[in-house]
């Protein structure tokens, strides 16, 4: 016997309330973090990254501007999500896991921020 | 509140070494959270200029630091075969108890050599983009 409404059964959206939309999004940053990945560490590697000049000139064009810009979002965007699986997970306390995961996305929030806004200031200055 | 047993179920299960490289991705992966801070730190100092980003560069080539970014390169690496093994399982690929033994194995030569790879890169490899 199943205690589950009909209604509960057709949106099919679990006890978290969001159905499969937290897995999904984990899943579809992580695929699109293979190339932005990629792309940065083979791009880093290429150049002689302790030189300020070098890699001015290297985040201020366009299209590297671009894709960094898509890689800390999505990076900022995965790791919310996999932090928020970590707490979930192992922090049972109410109180330490509800403050935790506010922390967690005030940090990815503000890290994401800074990071668009350090894009932003090298590629159109 | 009940205190009913909450998932995951740690000490009911015999070790596998799967299990170990299933935690690793998490621990890898939370490092790697904190590397993600580390990056916008160091492309913040790239956007106030060229004294701030000396300053970055300093810390960043301290031995200290120099130890932790080998460890978040080899998080990464980790993280990201492992990942691509997740994707697999996703789709429904290779989920047999031996299928992912095997991959598992995999992953940890494919991470091992790639390591090996970065270290060469990071090392010996003069960049020719001046």
């Amino acid at each position: 016997m199943s205690l589950r409404t009909p209604l509960g059964k057709v949106l099919g959206h679990g006890s978290a309330g969001d159905g499969v939309s937290h897995w999904w999004q984990q899943r579809v940053t992580a695929i699109a973090l293979i190339p932005l990945t990629l792309w940065f560490v083979i791009g880093l590697l290429r150049r002689s990254a302790g030189k300020f000049e070098v890699m001015q000139d290297w985040l201020s064009q366009p299209w590297t501007a671009l894709l960094a810009l898509l890689l800390v979002v999505t990076l900022a965007w995965h790791s919310k999500l996999g932090v928020q699986v970590v707490i979930e997970d192992y922090v049972h306390a109410k109180g330490a896991k509800t403050t935790m995961l506010l922390l967690s996305t005030f940090i990815h929030f503000a890290a994401a921020v800074a990071g668009i806004f350090a894009i932003l200031r090298l590629a159109l200055s | 509140m009940t205190q009913r047993p909450l998932s995951p179920h740690l000490g009911v299960y015999k070790f596998a070494y799967t299990m170990a490289l299933s935690i690793l991705h998490r621990i890898m992966g939370s490092a790697l959270s904190v590397g993600f801070l580390v990056l916008v730190w160091w492309l913040m100092a790239v956007a106030q200029g060229p004294d701030a980003y000396a300053a970055a560069i300093e810390v960043l080539r301290s031995g200290f630091f120099k130890l932790l970014l080998g460890g978040w390169a080899l998080a990464f690496i980790y993280h990201f075969c492992n990942g691509i093994r997740h994707l697999f399982w996703d789709a429904g690929v290779g989920l047999e108890r031996h299928q992912a033994r095997r991959s598992g194995a995999v992953v940890v030569v494919a991470t091992l050599v790639l390591f090996a790879l970065f270290i060469c890169a990071a090392y010996c490899y003069v960049p020719v983009t001046e």
